[in-house]
């Protein structure tokens, strides 16, 4: 059971081929160019929830924030729309990789860390020290501030996988002990298949409050940086 | 016993059995060639299915019912094992 419990977390392989690039590249089916003024019911929907989102998380920045919007936005989609697919039995999720987290936040937090201390040095290295700090405590607290600074890139690459991986690894092993239970105790099987049912309803929660988490931090990094 | 169109430009569904060799190979196997076939199933499932004007959730989840049936393919050895069974 040991090694089926992280089967599902491994490369697709098919005819000996690694089809990871493939299977990263499928969500971007799901999401067709609006051609025409009024578009088809799937482009509607997809429009309507893009501006909701992109309203909700790009109205608080300066104008020079809102250069983001569009990097933004994708990320969010993508990161969505990959964990949403990961849903469905037997599919690959990407975003469990950390691999592939890491190589989405350490350039995203890069990139708000240079545009802060290029545009604005004075402010970036001030946010370094918290108002209000006794005098002798400024030298350790300096450094204190400087690894949190370090470490946001790790802690968002590690949230997102840390999450995805944990519920879908809690799926697995509630949906085999509901399977084991069948044959010892059915009314011990019902309440686990319920609470089976109630994860699933969290996991797609989950799944898209991860997208939103990983965008808004990214934002709230560039706001400070902007 | 030759077709009305030129057989390098019927669709799949269009040829006879017969003819399937020598339909294969005036197919275009370049990469562009493949690429643009990709691109045009894509449309044509899409200008059937989604981009209609009562398009409905048919569209989308036989996409999706479609990976996970390639997605089941895939990984098929690995849950040979699972199945419930007297002696594994």
């Amino acid at each position: 059971m040991n090694e089926n419990l992280f089967a599902s977390f491994m490369i697709p392989v098919m005819l000996g081929v690694p089809i990871t690039t493939l299977i990263i590249m499928f969500p971007t089916m799901l999401f067709p160019t609006p051609n025409r003024l009024i578009n088809n019911r799937m482009i509607a929907i997809q429009q309507w929830l893009t501006k909701l989102t992109s309203k909700q998380l790009m109205i608080t920045h300066s104008p020079k924030g809102q250069a983001w919007s569009l990097m933004l936005i994708s990320l969010f989609l993508f990161i969505a729309s990959t964990n949403l697919l990961g849903m469905l039995p037997h599919s690959f999720t990407p975003t469990t990789q950390l691999s592939m987290n890491l190589g989405m936040a350490i350039p995203l937090w890069a990139g708000t860390v240079f545009i802060g201390f290029r545009n604005k040095t004075k402010m970036s290295l001030a946010h370094l020290l918290p108002l209000g700090t006794p005098t002798f405590l400024i030298p350790m607290l300096v450094m204190i501030e400087t690894t949190s600074l370090f470490i946001q890139p790790l802690a968002l690459a590690v949230r997102l996988t840390a999450n995805i991986t944990a519920g879908h690894l809690l799926l697995h092993l509630i949906g085999s002990a509901t399977l084991a239970l069948m044959n010892i105790s059915l009314f011990t099987a019902l309440i686990t298949f319920i609470i089976l049912t109630l994860l699933i309803i969290l996991e797609f929660a989950v799944a898209l409050i991860q997208a939103y988490v990983f965008t808004l931090l990214v934002s709230l990094y560039l706001q400070d940086n902007t | 016993m030759a077709s009305v169109i030129p057989l390098k430009e019927e669709k799949l569904l269009d040829v006879k059995i017969g003819e399937l060799p020598s339909w294969i190979l005036t197919q275009d196997f370049t990469p562009k060639g493949i690429a643009g076939a990709f691109q045009r199933g894509y449309y044509q499932y899409y200008n059937k299915y989604v981009s209609v004007k009562k398009g409905s959730f048919a569209g989308l989840s036989t996409v999706l019912a479609a990976y996970m049936l390639f997605n089941y393919c895939c990984s098929y050895k690995e849950f040979e094992h699972e199945w419930p069974r007297k002696y594994h």
